[in-house]
């Protein structure tokens, strides 16, 4: 089997397994059992394969492109290391699946479970085969995801819930510190394959940039592995079926970032601020980890801070910048699996088998689970280190390298005082579990579990004692390996034995034992007590500390922020934004220099100076009356912009003054018909006198106002005494007739050449002008506003007392003359407009003017005639006549698409019509008359929907006089 | 010239932010649509103020800066001027309806006390 299939397989069989598993039913318990357990074997043979080319030295590599433009590759590398920790994924893996197969319940979704841990074991497999950074970030991401989701597999209940959380929000945001620390160590190296980062590392040790990257990757790396004082995770970890403890929470996930300090120890280690980082998290969890165990009554509680315990020893291993050290740590992970996977299944045949984990209530299970209770007893000495089992040499190693640490007293007595807690916390699972008086009112009768479930432990517990009695013969050539790989030829020598001769070690192991044992006899009476929390730090409780930074992150300094920076007041906002861009604008000036151009500026002449005197007045005027007299304010603004209109034909542009003129109608068609239900407001000058917050705050808007004047004529003065870019211009002027087919370049311009901006602007158009008419159809108008206006009800009084007259004459007598005017005008102005429509591509005019103007002789009618007579006699379908634009519009951009050209193409030329003559038929002119459609239906729907308010105000007015109990709310 | 048509800009803008700051949703709108005036003037002033010279060809004739205004500023502030109808559309039809649901023309939809 060549090298590349075999990694491949390795890491993605598990993956496809999940899968699999996935698509299995529900409660298909064995057949997912069989799928999960057939993967990990298959793995452990692939793993077992590997071995001969291992063991002569070989480092398996594959290499699969990935993103081959920044020059990363999918590589997966199988070195002594990696051999180790797959061959502990994969074989703990199938034992793990074998005692699940028998702990799941078959009420529980079991498939679902062991897709999630096959998952799990891809994961960790892609991540200790990783030969690239990145790589191993993603793997180390998959790992806490789908940690997350085994740890809430029984997500109906809280603890679940909260324990997955906790654990994901710890270690996904170590992760990507860890994945931040690797870009950096990758910036430093120039390359993210591993093999390179190996190779360079005085370069990374000697870059300004290790402190950061060292502490970055680190705190991935800490988070992970439960050190201080990130270790709250673990405990609320247990909250997941107890195989997922066994495998993830002692064996595999949390010796991830013991497997990366060990990866990463040829080119990170070696410097103070290793040392000091990692020996000090190590020493602390060390401590405090074993000290909390003993009191704990959970049993996977317990388990779970010796776990912490553990990994802090190893971390303080790794941290002392010894080879022997580090030699140490592998040995005591691959020990520390051992005894703890099978300790968390001996804990989790307890609670399965009696339906309680508390040692309180547990005793005396000796005599109803014999088999079990030797086993436990077994792991739970070698966790103590009690000599002839695994843990015990280890553990003299330790102690070996705490005495040897450069003559510090801390770390030898720290190492013994950890150690007998530990006897302590051992004593305690046995003792408490297993001896004493009979159980009583546990929840079931306790017997042995099925000789499967058991059958994982015996193996672990095998492993033990065969390791603890022959070390060298059993696991020396493995651990050699591993140890090999990392250190290469500084690899020191080393001397596995149970029996190294009466020495200063095995004087402190037997301190620990017999201090352990009397600290266990001495605590009796506090732990029969019952109370919850070990002494002294019951206080600092790792969880309530993060719960409460969460809260204060996400809700108290959001909510205070949002308190001192936002405000839903819009004026203020208003205001920001002002105040931000003129700053901004004053920036850019300041920062590039501002001031009048180059160019001599034309001579005033005193026609346009005139008219800008009224224009100036005129805007003046609106901003000074628009409170309190809203119509002056409409006919002052129409002033200002008749004024522009000018500016823009004196100035050579026809066309924005015909626009200009047409849109100011409408607008103020438009907002006369709007005043009618705004609030009456009334200036009382001196009714109440002015306060002084409100002038204050007037000054300063009037402050930001005249700055922004000032600012804008200045700028505008500028730009217009510099000679203007020629950027287009005399690209479209060029082009304007002898590609466009038209002379009026502007027109040209909008529907050829940049037709496709005039096609979304029409869309742009037509949704407005759907969205009035949908909100004026829920129109509810202010209850003061629903009365009939001063002015109508005198008039209907004037009509209703004569009896020869009916309401509505009076208006009709009043505007007699200009009603005859204005039906005559009516064809005249509909004729302008296809005169307007026709002629746009040459001369001024076009779809958006004509639009316009017939949309004005539309208004004109409702306006002289009212809502009712008009619809009587021209019924205008704005829907239809927008419909139709649309469709001419983009049809006519689609149809050069059958002549394989480009979308909205245009197409000209000239037809010779009887008595009319030559006339200019280019496409562009249908694009133009669906502009002109949709211009008309929108505007007309627009100003229908607003006029035909007050016909529908009349009613709801005249049906609260005459029934007043029929209007009810919701009532249409 | 410039100067003059600078300052009127200047007056339209200056007119047009102190209304933008009201509370009033009247006097918002009338403050959107003096800015509009303000903006579309200074967006054609950057082709330069020329007088005679509309961007109208003779027929068949090819045009020339020298001879024609600059078309493209023309072009832009035609579609400005026809947004801004359109939004002026809306915004007068959003503060009906919020006056109507509100029962407050303030620009907040509720009054404040100060």
């Amino acid at each position: 089997m060549s090298d590349s299939l075999l990694l491949l397989s390795l890491v993605a069989l598990p993956f496809l397994g999940a899968l699999a598993a996935s698509l299995l039913a529900t409660h298909a318990r064995n057949a997912a059992a069989y799928l999960a357990g057939g993967v990990a074997l298959v793995g452990l043979a692939l793993v077992w394969t590997a071995y001969p080319t291992i063991s002569s030295g070989g480092v398996l590599r594959a290499e699969f492109a990935w993103v081959p433009q920044l020059g990363l590759n999918f590589v997966l590398r199988m070195d002594g290391l990696a051999w180790l920790f797959a061959g502990m994924v994969t074989g703990i893996g199938a034992l793990v699946v074998v005692y699940a197969r028998y702990y799941m319940s078959s009420d529980d979704p079991v498939p679902r479970f062991f897709a999630f841990l096959l998952a799990f074991m891809g994961a960790m497999c892609g991540l200790v085969l990783s030969g690239n950074l990145i790589q191993l970030a993603f793997f180390w991401e998959l790992t806490s995801l789908f940690s997350f989701l085994l740890i809430g597999y029984w997500h109906h209940t809280q603890a679940a819930r909260d324990g997955a959380r906790i654990a994901l929000t710890v270690t996904a945001t170590g992760g990507f510190c860890l994945f931040a620390g690797l870009l950096l160590i990758g910036h430093i190296v120039g390359s993210h394959d591993l093999d390179v980062v190996l190779a360079s590392g005085d370069a990374i040790r000697e870059h300004p940039l290790y402190l950061p990257a060292l502490v970055l990757v680190l705190l991935g790396a800490l988070t992970k592995s439960a050190q201080f004082p990130f270790h709250f995770w673990l405990p609320h970890a247990m909250a997941a079926p107890t195989p997922v403890s066994a495998y993830l929470h002692s064996a595999t996930l949390v010796k991830v970032g013991l497997f990366l300090m060990v990866r990463l120890w040829p080119v990170m280690a070696g410097t103070d601020a290793w040392f000091w980082i990692v020996g000090t998290a190590g020493l602390i969890t060390l401590l405090v980890g074993a000290y909390i165990a003993i009191f704990q009554h959970d049993l996977k509680g317990l388990l779970a801070y010796s776990t912490i315990s553990h990994l802090g020893l190893i971390t303080l291993l790794l941290g002392l910048n010894s080879q022997l050290g580090l030699v140490a740590a592998i040995f005591h992970i691959l020990n520390h699996a051992t005894f703890k996977a099978s300790l968390f299944m001996a804990a989790g045949i307890i609670d399965h088998e009696s339906g309680t984990r508390d040692i309180r209530r547990l005793s005396g299970l000796n005599r109803t689970m014999p088999f079990t209770g030797r086993l436990a007893l077994v792991a739970a000495a070698a966790m103590a280190g009690v000599p002839l089992l695994n843990g015990f040499i280890s553990k003299e190693m330790f102690f070996e390298e705490a005495l040897s640490a450069g003559g510090l007293l801390v770390l030898p007595l720290a190492a013994m005082l950890a150690s007998a807690f530990s006897v302590t916390y051992s004593l305690r699972f046995i003792h408490g579990t297993f001896f004493g008086p009979d159980p009583e009112g546990l929840p079931r009768t306790p017997h042995e579990p099925p000789a499967w479930m058991r059958f994982p432990v015996e193996i672990l517990v095998l492993g033990c004692i065969f390791v603890g009695v022959l070390p060298a013969a059993t696991v020396g050539p493995f651990l050699d390996l591993a140890a090999r790989s990392v250190l290469g030829e500084a690899t020191p020598n080393y001397s596995l034995a149970v029996w190294h001769g009466v020495n200063l070690p095995l004087v402190m192991s037997m301190i620990a034992l017999g201090g352990g044992v009397l600290l266990y006899m001495a605590l009796q009476k506090h732990l029969r007590s019952g109370i919850e929390g070990p002494p002294l730090i019951r206080r600092l409780e790792g969880r309530r500390i993060f719960e409460r930074a969460l809260v204060f992150l996400s809700w108290r300094l959001a909510r205070r922020m949002e308190g001192l920076l936002g405000t839903r007041r819009l004026q203020q906002q208003l205001r920001l934004v002002l105040v931000l861009a003129l700053a901004a604008g004053g920036f850019a000036a300041w920062h590039r220099g501002v001031g009048p151009g180059n160019l001599v500026p034309q001579g005033v002449d005193p026609v346009i100076a005139l008219v800008w005197l009224v224009g100036a007045a005129c805007a003046l005027g609106a901003a000074w009356q628009a409170k309190f007299h809203r119509f002056a304010a409409v006919m002052l603004l129409g002033g200002a912009g008749l004024v522009v209109c000018i500016t823009f034909v004196w100035f050579s542009a026809p066309d924005l003054a015909l626009t200009q003129l047409l849109v100011e109608v409408v607008t103020t068609v438009l907002l006369v018909l709007g005043l009618r239900w705004l609030p009456k407001r009334q200036d009382r000058p001196g009714a109440t006198g002015v306060e002084v917050v409100t002038v204050s705050r007037r000054l300063r808007d009037l402050a930001i106002a005249i700055t922004a004047g000032l600012g804008m004529a200045a700028l505008a003065f500028a730009v217009m005494t510099r000679t203007p870019p020629d950027l287009l211009a005399q690209h479209f002027l060029a082009r304007a007739y002898t590609e466009g087919g038209g002379t009026n370049v502007v027109n040209v311009i909008l529907v050829d050449f940049r037709a496709f901006d005039t096609l979304g602007e029409i869309f742009v158009l037509g949704a407005v002008a759907l969205t009035v008419f949908a909100l004026l159809r829920r129109f509810r108008p202010a209850s003061d506003s629903l009365e009939v206006p001063e002015q109508q009800r005198d008039q209907s009084a004037w009509d209703e007392a004569r009896p020869d007259r009916r309401e509505g004459d009076t208006v009709a007598d009043w505007l007699l003359v200009p009603s005859v005017l204005t039906r005559l005008l009516f064809p005249v102005i509909c004729i302008l407009a296809v005169h307007l429509l026709l002629r746009g591509h040459d001369q001024p005019g076009g779809g958006f003017a004509a639009g316009l103007v017939a949309s004005i002789a539309i208004i004109l009618q409702y306006m002289i005639g009212g809502a009712a007579w008009t619809e009587e006699r021209l019924r205008v379908l704005p829907l239809r006549w927008m419909g139709a634009g649309l469709l001419l519009a983009g049809g006519v951009g689609l149809a050069s698409l059958f002549f394989g050209m480009p979308f909205l193409t245009t197409y000209f030329a000239y037809a010779e019509l009887p008595w009319i003559g030559r006339v200019p038929m280019a496409s562009a002119l249908i694009f133009d008359i669906g502009v002109f459609a949709l211009v008309v239906g929108a505007t007309v729907l627009m100003l229908i929907a607003l006029a035909h308010q007050s016909v529908r105000g009349h009613r709801a007015e005249r049906r609260a006089e005459t029934a007043p109990r029929a209007l009810v709310p919701g009532e249409d | 010239m410039e100067l003059v048509v600078a300052i009127g800009i200047g007056v339209l803008t200056g007119s047009g932010v102190w209304l933008l700051l009201r509370p009033r949703t009247f006097q918002v709108i009338m403050g959107l649509s003096l800015l509009s005036y303000a903006v579309n003037l200074f967006i054609f002033s950057t082709g330069g103020l020329r007088t005679g010279a509309a961007p109208v060809l003779e027929p068949g004739g090819v045009g020339d800066l020298a001879t024609h205004a600059d078309p493209l500023p023309q072009a832009l502030v035609l579609t400005a001027i026809v947004i801004s109808f359109a939004t002026t559309a809306l915004f007068l039809v959003v503060l009906l309806a919020a006056r109507g649901l509100t029962g407050t023309d303030h620009v907040d939809g509720r009054e404040h006390d100060r």
